[in-house]
């Protein structure tokens, strides 16, 4: 019988908590409820808004983070993504890029399509996976005191980073950003490089 | 009758580098392909070039577009077998007008010997398009460097993806005696 323990963080409070120091560092958000809750921390230029290509979250990332080295990358993403792009662990973790850190807000279900269970329930460790792949560091936080503890991690730690922060599934309100990919392209480019996005 | 496979008197994979470095390609996602192999390895040495070796193809089409949202152009390579596994990432392509430049070597064509490679072989041009690429045909060894750099400018000026399809008469057939 598994034994996991049971999810009490709140993505609600995580992502905020997550951004709150994002500092100039570059977000790429999953699909579904990692998209909405990083638009409810507080809409950004820096954020590219993902409303599809499920499991390329992190390899958007990957391409991000080695076209601006000396800016940090952070992934956020859901654990039904980031198991339909499993691959890419192996990939970022050969190419190691030390500026990117991958966080799965991991509520071990498919919230976008009603809740159905994901293997990240049933004992499939998301962490382990990664630190197996190779990844510089990686771990499945918990706790409010741990979540604390590795933030700055994410931001600052010899990367590639990765983390599963085990939530709950209660219902949040919604909230839905900029959908028009072109315009979240335009917008992100803009912002981080000026007139030469227009080029 | 064979075909040696990229002899050291094969220019069209330098061809293609020197096509690369033309238009400031750096970044290339490949999966191991020996139709690309010369070209992977000549991008691996270019220290300006972040070679990157994929599990899947689709992991190359997000990467890329990542690049592109950090201001670096780059070029995916792969063999029509992976086409397939591209079809719902382009769907970011699509939908966020990204640029997009894939060299695809082709299988399932031109005097196969493996009929496993003929159903996607027979269906790369026809599935690309249908997720909204355009595609290019090359089957003269000639005109391949012309067709990668017009499919750089279309790609990278006019913010479009492009395919090229370097047919498997260039590439020649596999060697399966040893």
């Amino acid at each position: 019988m598994l034994n996991q323990k049971k999810p009490v963080l709140e993505r609600r409070d995580v992502v905020p908590a997550l951004l709150k120091d994002r500092g100039d560092a570059l977000l790429v958000t999953g699909l579904g409820s990692s998209t909405y809750d990083a638009y409810a921390a507080g809409d950004h230029p820096l954020n590219f808004y993902l409303w599809g290509a499920m499991g390329g979250a992190a390899m958007i990332g990957l391409g991000l983070a080695l076209a601006q080295p000396k800016r940090r990358v952070l992934v956020i993403t859901g654990d039904g993504e980031m198991l339909m792009g499993l691959g890419s662990l192996a990939t970022i973790a050969v190419e190691r890029p030390n500026n990117l850190a991958i966080i799965v807000l991991d509520n071990q279900h498919y919230g976008e399509t009603g809740m159905q269970p994901a293997h990240t329930g049933r004992g499939v460790d998301l962490a382990g996976m990664a630190k197996a792949a190779g990844f510089a560091s990686a771990t499945t936080i918990y706790s409010a005191p741990q979540l604390k503890a590795w933030i700055p991690k994410f931001y600052s730690a010899p990367g590639p980073v990765f983390a599963s922060v085990k939530v709950t599934t209660n219902p949040v309100p919604m909230t839905l950003p900029l959908r028009d990919g072109t315009a979240i392209k335009h917008r992100f480019r803009e912002a981080l490089l000026g007139a030469k996005a227009f080029e | 009758m064979k075909t040696d496979q990229q002899s050291k008197s094969t220019v069209w994979p330098d061809q293609i580098y020197q096509v690369f470095r033309e238009n400031d390609i750096r970044q290339v996602a490949y999966v191991p392909d020996a139709g690309h192999g010369k070209l992977i390895k000549l991008c691996h040495a270019d220290k300006n070039i972040h070679a990157v070796s994929l599990t899947t193809e689709e992991e190359g089409v997000a990467q890329l577009a990542g690049a592109w949202l950090g201001g670096a152009r780059g070029a995916l390579l792969m063999q029509s077998s992976g086409v397939g596994n591209c079809i719902n990432m382009l769907s970011l392509i699509q939908e966020c007008r990204f640029p997009l430049l894939a060299l695809v070597t082709m299988r399932g064509q031109w005097g196969e010997f493996n009929p496993w490679q003929v159903p996607m072989g027979q269906s790369t041009a026809a599935a690309l398009e249908s997720a909204g690429m355009i595609v290019n045909h090359v089957d003269k060894a000639a005109r391949i460097a012309e067709t990668v750099h017009a499919s750089a400018r279309l790609a990278f000026s006019s913010y479009r993806p492009v395919a090229v399809l370097i047919s498997q008469r260039v590439i020649g057939f596999k060697d399966w005696s040893k």
